[in-house]
């Protein structure tokens, strides 16, 4: 049993330092008020501790998840290092304590304020994600393909396999714009690295013409008698437009004003 | 003609044409060349100005079309564009679309240009072209076209992941009296051959894994509702012979859209009926996911369903002796009966109650919306402490808004909206 303590942990915001945080509040038996990364600290009265990231800490965390609780519970901590929820890493930590209470039924416990809390994390993660599979749109640059992203949630991982079997003999780059990382693949391997800025080219006559035909075919797609923007809203909510060529704002809904605004809409994302 | 024209002709053609699902078919991993995957659940690529999911570049082969259906934009004496996409044209801009992912994959029907046989060997044409040439592995959804050669059908079958015959209209008298170049015998008859080539498929696969597979997808099909006389009843029950006898993946429902003057169907001016296609829906997953009879949904007196309830929330009301049930206790079935509760909550339900008993707020925090369910459900024998449980407050609780207010603007009748919901709601609870 964790004692809560006034206490606020400090780490690196590494996924080992994540679970060196659980290491220590396991060691000191303590339940710390928050845990904060260099990013979300700010100026508090309480005690703050710095948790060092040891590999070595973090794998005797990550090797207990599976045989004492369950693979579905080591998944589950995984993807809650993704999720955009905030104080994630409290929220691991109550998760895997409460998992080494319970073991591997934990998992099924929905009602568990704690267990409800995580599942809703993670299947805003999976949504998301899911979502995006749908929503990113390439454009080809010398034959390679580039797309743009703004997630919530750290969607990358979980679109790694999924573009890389569609695309296997293409060479293509998924640039995360919140998280300042990009999947690349090329020769049939690929990689997550970060990156700090990306600028694309602008697109070729070739790729011009292509997106137009892609915007003709969107616009002339739905049937004017039904017109429903408030369940198209629902379904693409508006955070994913901006990078959505067939949504742009200027065009949207209002069948298109043409020449001066195209060349806007053709902007590089 | 350019290609832009030539696009906006053929997707404009196209657009009635209900599915753009590009469920069913798992290929997550492909090797080899080429380009593409499927996935089971399906992808939406995006969403058009009318709210439908767009997943498939959906386009006809072309649009000169020998038949005559009075309700189809496409009839011969129709003067409309025309114009036929060549089977290189088309496979090129799929491919364009694809390697973008503005798409899943096509949807390929086509008008009957010269003959049943021309029309799908073109069809055939764009797909060789695909999965040969460009080894393309994405999803195919094709039309099969009825009279068309059953070998052409089988090659289309082994092309496509999906394949599809639209039965048109609920029923073979309107069928003959709007569509006169097309039969009944001639809609069931790919219906039911394309069904023994799936079949055959897949007890092949099971014995060798090399088996060439038929239309993994399944197959769909699809009716317009509104343009003939046939009531909810007769609809949902062919629905259910359609998913029992041929074994469809889906049925798909299309309101009417008056695309001709015509003496044989409702006028010009007539809004289509989508509440009528929205409950057909909804009746159509109660077949599919909640284990309803089509016989338990509407019946010889009621023919039609009721604008004010959804087909789910009506059967309840007239069978509250079977309410409330006990949450911690009751089959799956049966919670899938209650109103506002669906196959994911039931199972959730399902599962959590195995490691504690559940109350309220832990049936909120599974996800299980209560707005509906409180008036049906007990937690621990108790209902929700506080909630008044009367024929009215259910029923304000299980009414749907929509109808009145569109009724309203169609001013059928002037009363306000709030009176107007009392009224419906008065009328419902003597029949509880």
């Amino acid at each position: 049993m964790l004692v809560p303590q006034d206490v606020i942990y400090l780490y690196d915001g590494s996924y080992d330092g994540a679970l060196c945080c659980v290491f220590e509040a396991f060691r000191a038996h303590e339940r710390p008020r928050e845990i904060w990364t260099e990013d979300t600290a700010q100026p508090s009265l309480c005690q703050t501790k710095q948790i060092w990231t040891d590999t070595e800490k973090a794998n005797r965390v990550a090797a207990v998840l599976r045989p004492k609780i369950s693979a579905r519970a080591e998944e589950t901590v995984a993807s809650l290092y993704w999720c955009a929820v905030p104080q994630k890493e409290l929220l691991m930590l109550d998760f895997i304590a409460l998992g080494l209470k319970e073991g591997r039924r934990v998992t099924t416990m929905l009602g568990d304020p704690v267990i409800a809390a995580v599942a809703d994390a993670v299947k805003h993660l999976y949504k998301e994600a899911h979502n995006y599979k749908g929503f990113v749109r390439f454009s080809v640059h010398d034959n390679a393909l580039a797309a743009v992203i703004e997630p919530k949630n750290y969607v990358l991982p979980l679109l790694r396999s999924h573009f890389c079997a569609r695309y296997r003999n293409e060479t293509f780059l998924l640039y995360d714009k919140t998280h300042g990382a990009a999947l690349v693949y090329h020769h049939g391997k690929s990689e997550v690295l970060p990156i700090e800025e990306l600028e694309l080219p602008v697109p070729d006559a070739a790729e011009q013409e292509v997106r137009a035909l892609y915007r003709q075919f969107f616009r002339t797609i739905a049937i004017e008698a039904r017109e429903n923007p408030r369940c198209q809203m629902n379904h693409v909510p508006k955070r994913y437009w901006s990078q959505m060529l067939e949504l742009q704002e200027d065009e949207a809904l209002l069948g298109a004003p043409k020449e001066p605004k195209q060349l806007k809409q053709r902007a590089p994302q | 003609m350019d290609l832009m024209e030539k696009l906006t002709i053929l997707t404009d053609s196209a657009k009635y044409d209900v599915a753009c699902t590009s469920s069913g078919s798992n290929t997550p991993n492909p090797v080899g060349m080429g380009i593409g995957s499927t996935v089971n659940c399906g992808i939406c690529h995006t969403f058009s100005a009318d709210g439908r999911c767009v997943s498939l570049l959906k386009v006809l082969m072309t649009n000169r079309c020998a038949y005559d259906c009075a309700y189809c934009v496409n009839r011969r004496s129709n003067d409309v564009p025309r114009a036929s996409f060549t089977p290189d044209e088309l496979a090129q801009l799929t491919m364009d679309f694809y390697r973008r992912n503005y798409i899943e994959g096509l949807f390929l029907s086509s008008g009957v240009g010269r003959n049943p046989d021309y029309a799908t060997e073109q069809i055939i044409k764009t797909l060789e072209l695909l999965r040969g040439p460009y080894h393309f592995t994405g999803y195919i959804h094709a039309k099969a076209i009825p009279g068309a050669d059953p070998v052409l059908i089988d090659r289309l079958g082994r092309l496509a992941n999906r394949l599809s015959v639209n039965i048109e209209l609920p029923s073979g008298e309107s069928l003959a009296k709007l569509a006169p170049n097309k039969t009944k015998q001639a809609i069931l008859t790919p219906m039911k051959s394309i069904q023994s080539a799936i079949a055959e498929s897949k007890s092949g696969l099971v014995k060798y894994k090399h088996a060439e597979k038929f239309a993994p997808a399944g197959q769909s099909t699809q009716m317009i509702i509104g343009a003939s006389p046939e009531t909810d009843y007769q609809i949902l029950h062919l629905t259910e012979g359609l998913y029992k006898k041929f074994s469809l993946k889906r049925v798909f429902f299309s309101a009417y859209i008056p695309v001709a003057e015509s003496r044989l169907l409702p006028s010009l001016d007539t809004k289509p009926p989508l509440l009528r296609e929205h409950r057909l829906y909804q009746a159509d997953w109660l077949l599919r996911y909640y284990h309803f009879e089509a016989d338990e949904i509407l019946d010889a007196e009621n023919q039609d369903f009721n604008p004010f309830l959804d087909p789910k929330c009506n059967w309840a009301i007239n069978h509250m002796e079977q309410f409330p049930v006990e949450v911690n206790t009751a089959s799956q079935e049966t919670l899938l009966r209650v109103p506002g509760i669906g196959p994911l909550s039931a199972k959730r339900i399902m599962m959590a109650r195995r490691s504690r008993k559940l109350d309220f707020d832990a049936l909120r925090r599974i996800g299980v919306v209560l707005k509906r369910a409180q008036y049906f459900i007990t937690c621990n024998g108790r209902m929700e402490h506080g909630l008044i449980v009367t024929p009215e407050a259910t029923l304000r609780a299980l009414v749907d808004r929509h109808p009145i207010a569109e009724a309203q603007q169609m001013s059928l009748f002037d009363l306000p909206a709030e009176i107007a919901q009392k009224e419906a709601i008065a009328c419902l609870s003597r029949k509880m």
